[in-house]
């Protein structure tokens, strides 16, 4: 909750600043991580949330890397990214462009949120899901935006949440056409003219308001 | 990521690369051995390097293939990856540097992270524990790796023999493509020593992951070439792009051909010829006047293959605002950068260069040109004069260039350190060919000028290579002296003793009320340790005396000490003070 504040705070320092969510698709190399991350510490960005996965391709790996910076920061942020070796190519979107989920999971008394809670609602009206009932806690669990599991937890706090986590932010780019076909293209010894890299030429005005 | 094991480096097998040699048939060979095929396959012919206990097993397959490896032994890491940027730097080859673990890899690092900002082509190979005592505080390990990570264009752990072919051919391939750069190959000792079934060496052409130029699009060039036709007040910045690129003929094309004014950064130093009629001078902090307040005044601003280092720059706000700008880069990541461009033409400007003089038209700018002329005789009065033919009774760093120049007549391999004498020889050494300037830019690391002298030497062997030092840079690597004394060199070395830390104290002039905070530095006598290490040499402080020095120097056969006195409070102007703008360059 507090680091909303302090985000939303940051925020309204700089007006430009907003979230951005970094899509990186890269080999699968041992070291990568570091060699991503240190292109944000080295420019004193925070991280918000950093994860890994499998992409649509098979062998390639997706990161999700969100950040609260702006436009003009992220841009040179993703070639200096692409620049690296083992790295195929780098996204950001802003939040309307993509569709976007966190993950949450809540521990409470069993004993109190029985007693004072009516479990059923709460799970109805938050959409959250019992994972665990034992006799001594429960953990429940939802997905959604960060909103809605910082809601639950506003919920829950007055029972005494005894643990609370969130995973970090996965990410669908709303009009992307998957990797596949890019893929074909870097494989090529002789990239045609689509080939990535260039692309944003063609978006004259996005490459010139920098 | 995390639950990722070892993963093999992907090779394209690429059936056209196969077809053409016969694979030989398998031999069994250690991973050391692997190592020098792949040197001898990349055509390496000298190593620089230093051994110790996690990297014996090279060297102890070395000791098999000296008739076709030269090996140099240094007296410092830090020297044998200088000594390699050298080699680069005058060959325009990939340099090579064996480490051993621990301090020999961390030996490494200031060499990397100057190789890494001044894109020289390196392998550098360094031993590494056995694969079975990574991460348990083993003698001598360090994690290479994750230090070097952000000064390497790329590293990589071997930790199974079998990888070793792929990988260092990756690690060529990836080092001389594209804006080159250090790669660190760190190998555990298991796998130098560990044998397998060598199948012969495939170089790496691709990898789908990396694309070392971008694609040259037409249309681009097209808006550049218009851009530049109607321009009133065109200048050109070049920087070492154009040599790396090895660009250097088609660049002059197209200075020639447009008819535009030109100054150079830094390390664009030698591209083009320090007589050619529209070479202007230098840019940055130290440049020439006309050219860094003519920055401010042109129309378009044609930068090729430079990155707008702030040190050219000044303040970047204030920074050729009136211009549209032209910027031809091979690394995309340049672009816009620092400077905003009207028109990026990506791609490598050996291929760029050519197309953008076939569309723009031959003219001449003689009132625009003529500015830059006027401004430079006003450096002249206020700075040059003095410089070069000084009234003072002490020697200046200029004169000592000047009297340089007129005995190599412009065709000696200038190397320097770095701080004041670095900006006065660079400022004032003519040179007519590329490959001539070797220093230290973006980086700025002292004690780089002699073993990159050293291996400028083994780069351009017919050569004469000069060595210019400061006398606090010298003591920083003076232990190189050593290499040259083992391998028997012929490196002439020319300290400029001002008896200070001389840029750090002129800072300390201008803009610390003369506050001298450690910056008067001893020195031994240069001539007696160089005669130590059998080095003949002279200390002189009379002007009168400066002629025959130098040409007993560069007459010498062998290496050879000259260590001029010059005036200990000299400064170099003109300067463009930090933080400034580049119209506001100082002359005094
Ligand atoms: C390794 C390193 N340490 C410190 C500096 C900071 N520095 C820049 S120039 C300079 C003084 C160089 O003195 P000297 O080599 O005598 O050359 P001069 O300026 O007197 O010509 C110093 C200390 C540096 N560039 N590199």
């Amino acid at each position: 909750m507090q680091l909303e504040a302090r985000s939303l705070q940051l925020k309204n320092m700089n007006p430009n600043k907003q979230q951005y969510t970094i899509t990186v698709y890269t080999e699968n190399q041992i070291g990568l991580l570091n060699r991503i991350a240190i292109l944000f510490s080295r420019r004193k960005i925070n991280v918000e949330s950093l994860n890994t996965s499998p992409s649509e391709v098979e062998g390639i790996h997706r990161f999700t890397i969100v950040i609260n910076e702006t436009e003009e920061v992220v841009r040179k942020l993703c070639r200096q990214i692409e620049k690296q070796v083992d790295i195929l190519k780098a996204y950001y979107n802003t939040n309307e462009e993509i569709i976007w989920q966190e993950m949450a999971l809540y521990k409470v008394s069993t004993e109190e949120i029985a007693e004072k809670v009516k479990v059923e609602r709460l799970l109805r009206e938050y959409g959250a899901r019992a994972v665990v009932i034992r006799k001594d806690y429960t953990v429940f669990e939802t997905t959604g935006q960060r909103e809605e599991t910082d809601k639950l937890v506003e919920v829950l706090e007055p029972y005494g949440l005894i643990e609370f986590v969130r995973s970090a932010r996965i990410a669908i780019i709303k009009d992307s056409h998957g990797f596949h076909e890019k893929l074909k293209e870097f494989e090529s010894t002789e990239p045609s003219e689509e080939v990535v890299e260039n692309e944003f030429l063609d978006k004259q005005d996005e490459v010139f308001t920098m | 990521m995390s639950n990722a094991t070892t993963t093999p480096v992907p090779t394209p097998s690429k059936p056209k690369a196969a077809s053409k040699s016969k694979a030989p048939a398998p031999r069994e060979i250690n991973g050391s051995a692997a190592v020098l095929e792949a040197f001898l396959e990349e055509g390496v012919d000298t190593i620089f390097g230093y051994p110790g206990g996690a990297i014996m097993p090279i060297y102890d397959a070395l000791y098999d293939y000296q008739e076709k490896l030269k090996h140099i032994l240094v007296r410092h890491e830090q020297g044998g990856i200088h000594a390699a940027q050298g080699y680069a730097r005058t060959s325009g080859r990939t340099g090579v540097v064996f480490a051993t673990s621990g301090p020999g890899a961390t030996n490494l690092v200031t060499g990397l992270a100057d190789a890494m900002i001044d894109s020289t082509p390196l392998v550098c190979i360094t031993g590494q524990v056995f694969a079975h005592l990574l991460g348990t505080d083993a003698f001598q390990e360090t994690d290479v790796i994750n230090i070097t990570t952000p000064i390497t264009k790329w590293n990589y752990q071997v930790t199974d023999a079998t990888e070793i072919p792929a990988v260092l051919a990756k690690a060529f391939y990836i080092a001389g493509s594209g804006r080159p750069g250090p790669v660190l190959i760190d190998i555990t000792k298991n796998a130098q020593i560990q044998k397998f079934s060598y199948e012969g060496y495939k170089k790496c052409s691709h990898i789908r992951s990396y694309r070392p130029k971008p694609i040259v699009r037409k249309e681009y060039i097209e808006k550049a070439a218009q851009l530049i036709n109607q321009a009133q007040r065109p200048f050109i910045l070049f920087g070492q792009g154009v040599i790396l690129g090895k660009a250097e003929k088609e660049f002059q094309a197209f200075v020639e051909k447009s008819g535009i004014p030109a100054a150079w950064t830094l390390l664009g130093l030698s591209a083009l010829s320090t007589d050619h009629p529209l070479n202007v001078g230098m840019l940055g902090m130290h440049g020439n006047y006309g050219p860094n307040v003519l920055t401010n005044e042109c129309d378009v601003l044609i930068a090729i293959g430079m990155r707008f280092d702030d040190r050219v720059t000044g303040r970047l706000d204030k920074y050729a605002k009136q211009a549209q700008v032209v910027h031809l880069d091979i690394d995309p990541a340049e672009i816009d950068k620092n400077v905003k461009s009207t028109i990026p033409v990506w791609g490598d400007c050996k291929e760029t260069l050519p197309l953008l003089t076939e569309l723009v038209e031959k003219k001449t700018y003689p009132e625009w040109l003529k500015r830059f002329k006027d401004y430079y005789k006003e450096e002249v009065d206020a700075v040059i004069k003095e410089e070069l033919n000084p009234t003072t009774e002490q020697m200046t760093m200029g004169e000592v260039i000047k009297v340089l120049n007129q005995f190599t007549d412009g065709d000696a391999v200038i190397v320097t350190d770095v701080g004041q004498h670095q900006m006065v020889a660079c400022r004032y050494a003519e040179f007519k060919q590329s490959r001539s300037n070797v220093t230290s830019g973006g980086l700025g690391t002292m004690g780089f000028g002699l073993p990159a002298a050293i291996g400028a030497k083994f780069g351009a062997p017919d050569r004469t290579v000069v060595a210019i030092c400061g006398d606090g840079s010298f003591q920083m690597t003076l232990q190189e002296l050593g290499t040259i004394m083992q391998s028997e060199l012929d490196v002439k070395i020319l300290i400029l003793n001002n008896r200070f830390l001389g840029m750090v104290r002129q800072w300390q002039q201008l803009f610390n009320d003369k506050r001298y905070s450690f910056v008067d530095i001893a020195s031994p006598d240069f001539v007696m340790v160089a005669k130590g290490y059998g080095i003949a040499g002279q200390s002189i402080e009379k002007r009168e005396d400066l002629p025959n020095a130098i040409k007993a120097m560069l007459d010498h056969k062998g290496s050879y000490l000259l260590e001029v006195f010059v005036g200990k409070e000299n400064n170099v102007f003109p300067m463009v003070p930090q933080g400034c703008s580049v119209s506001e360059i100082r002359l005094k």
